[in-house]
């Protein structure tokens, strides 16, 4: 392998007495997409501001194609942010806030406007050139942050949860523009989010952050077919987890165990329970089912049939092959539903 | 018509107190400006007469004590953004956020303190042989730059906190995106913070500038023999008991405010306010 866009080493960030942070070592590809996963507060914006040089570690090192960069300067940096606020200048027109890292970076001005217009047309934007960001519309805005960093060629681009103030629709069709220009221009994504729909799209890989670490790096069906974790196994997607004797009465054997909702039928055979809860959701429906065995399942069907009802007596089963075993950790314990 | 009575009574209170007594005031100076002094009665004579503006724009020295009243207002004006600005960052950007509170309330206690007392104690400190002159060996004594200074003193927080206030308004994320793009501090402050601040700073050039302007007691106490606007107008209504022309003085400050708040009309100070 190549030398990496980025290495993480140990890399600790503590504000007080509170570790933010705790020791993260991560190396991230040459023109990978990807994506660090977690719920709020679990470390990834910060990891991710380390790297812009927003914040200082506190111990660990950041190394951008093989320089070491912990102690420089953002403006030192060879990488550019998309800020989950946009952070358009507000007294600047939109060809203006484009041009702003080239004017800075003494680009003559004839190639810098050329290149900041040219950048504004493959984010869709031309003919909005003198506006200001104001007058423009979230997933407007959105796009010129997208241009006014891109039109620097960094080698890496950062991406703080960029799309997290868009509707769904425009948050969908941006995920599916953004790994186009992934695609297009070639270099780094680090996409900060914790919507694990859009990790799992976007990503070549994921890192799900948890309490300051990573808990696992994988390809999104790694991270959603194999999870290492019981947090991983809930927080990617939903999970049927059981342990200790419900394990060893639906699996056979002691452990962790964990059993994807659409990996579950509703079938002649297999284990009995209830119906306890109908949640119709358009194409598919879920049903949250209790097992005599004393758990509660969560099932998804798809619409091709005729639904169950509140109260009916089902049976539920699945291929082996599906179960998951997780790995123990001594954090996420045994304990059942 | 309920709601227009429960309008009516709502406003009507504010409504008389502006009509009256702000308005009001108003025009009777303005009013009163056209009129003159009978010179041996001493009795006002209300009869229209463009004498009093005939005087000030004949006579020279009413154009040096205006043009000398408006550079100190200018300079008071020009020292309190060049103290104001990094000061205010200094509150609103670099200072922890826990001692940010303790910084503006230790602005604002100084208000607290009589204008007075605060004038008396610069003159004590301004004094040949006082406090400054024995610390630094030297002092402004009385006069216009001492009448300056004091000035730019009173006034200072009137500047510094329109100014925080634009500024804890401008978000972080900016000041990292300039940075990001590859901008050091200066070229951020440049490109990115003092255009962003420019309305605040001109708002808080409205207090004080006009407060400068109307000034007569720190420069009696400070300023030597320097006179101001509001000396000639206090001496008129005073010793020379000419209200008349003591009213058309005060037009002065009036009217250069006037075109100074339409010159900075448009660079949306006045939504800073």
């Amino acid at each position: 392998m190549s030398v990496p866009a980025i290495r993480l080493t140990g890399l600790r960030k503590s504000f007080g007495a509170v570790d933010a942070v705790a020791g993260v070592d991560l190396e991230i590809a040459d023109g990978e997409f990807f994506s660090m996963l977690g719920p709020s507060g679990s470390g990834k914006t910060t990891v991710l501001r380390m790297i812009a040089g927003f914040e200082l570690p506190t111990a660990g090192t950041v190394a951008l194609a093989g320089r070491d960069v912990s102690r420089l300067a953002p403006f030192e940096r060879d990488v550019n942010t998309v800020f989950q606020d946009y952070a358009l200048f507000p007294h600047l027109s939109v060809v203006e806030n484009v041009e702003y890292g080239l004017k800075v970076r003494r680009v003559p001005r004839r190639e810098r406007r050329d290149r900041a217009v040219r950048a504004l047309h493959s984010v869709q934007l031309h003919g909005f050139e003198s506006r200001k960001p104001a007058a423009m519309s979230g997933g407007q805005r959105q796009r010129v942050a997208l241009a006014r960093a891109l039109v620097n060629r960094p080698k890496v681009l950062l991406l703080d949860e960029p799309l997290g103030a868009l509707d769904l629709k425009l948050r969908e069709q941006m995920q599916v523009e953004l790994k186009a220009i992934q695609r297009e221009v070639g270099i780094t994504f680090v996409f900060v989010t914790h919507d694990q729909d859009e990790a799992l799209t976007m990503s070549d890989r994921v890192a799900v952050f948890d309490a300051g670490r990573i808990v696992q790096v994988g390809t999104p069906e790694e991270v959603y077919e194999r999870p290492a974790s019981r947090f991983v196994a809930d927080f990617v997607g939903t999970s049927n987890v059981f342990a200790g004797e419900l394990a060893r009465a639906l699996v056979g054997r002691d452990g962790t165990f964990a059993i994807r909702p659409e990996k579950v039928d509703i079938s002649a055979e297999g284990v009995p329970g209830v119906v306890a809860e109908v949640i119709y959701a358009g194409p598919v429906t879920r049903y949250l089912v209790d097992l005599d065995a004393g758990a509660r399942m969560v099932v998804v069907e798809q619409n091709r049939r005729p639904g169950r009802e509140r109260g009916q007596r089902v049976r539920l089963d699945w291929h082996d092959e599906h179960v998951i075993e997780i790995p123990f950790s001594g954090k996420d314990g045994s304990d059942a539903h | 018509m309920r709601r227009y009575l429960r309008l009516a009574a709502l406003l009507s209170a504010p409504l008389l107190w502006l009509v009256v007594a702000y308005l009001g005031s108003l025009a009777v100076l303005l009013v009163s400006a056209f009129w003159t002094v009978n010179g041996f009665t001493g009795g006002v004579v209300r009869e229209f007469s463009l004498a009093n503006f005939r005087t000030i724009l004949t006579e020279e020295v009413y154009r040096n004590v205006t043009l000398r009243s408006v550079g100190v207002a200018a300079s008071v004006t020009v020292i309190c953004v060049v103290l104001a600005v990094p000061m205010a960052y200094f509150m609103a950007k670099v200072a922890s956020r826990r001692s940010r509170p303790w910084l503006v309330i230790a602005i604002l206690t100084p208000l607290w303190a009589s204008y007075l007392v605060k004038a008396y104690a610069w003159r004590v400190l301004l004094a040949p042989g006082g406090p400054l002159e024995s610390l630094f060996g030297v002092t402004a004594g009385y006069g216009l730059p001492a009448t300056v200074l004091v000035l730019a003193y009173m006034w200072l927080p009137y500047m510094i906190l329109p100014i925080h206030a634009g500024l804890e308004r401008l978000p972080d994320s900016l000041l990292e995106a300039s940075a990001d793009l590859g901008a050091r501090a200066g070229r951020t402050f440049r490109a990115v913070v003092l255009p962003i601040i420019v309305p605040s700073i001109f708002a808080g050039s409205i207090f004080t500038f006009s407060l400068s302007l109307g000034d007569y007691i720190t420069v009696q106490i400070v300023g030597g023999k320097t006179q101001l606007i509001g000396n000639l107008v206090y001496a008129n209504i005073g010793a020379a008991n000419n209200l008349p022309f003591a009213a058309a003085i005060a037009c002065i400050p009036v009217l250069i405010m006037v075109i100074y708040l339409v010159a900075v009309r448009r660079s949306g100070a006045l939504e800073e306010l």
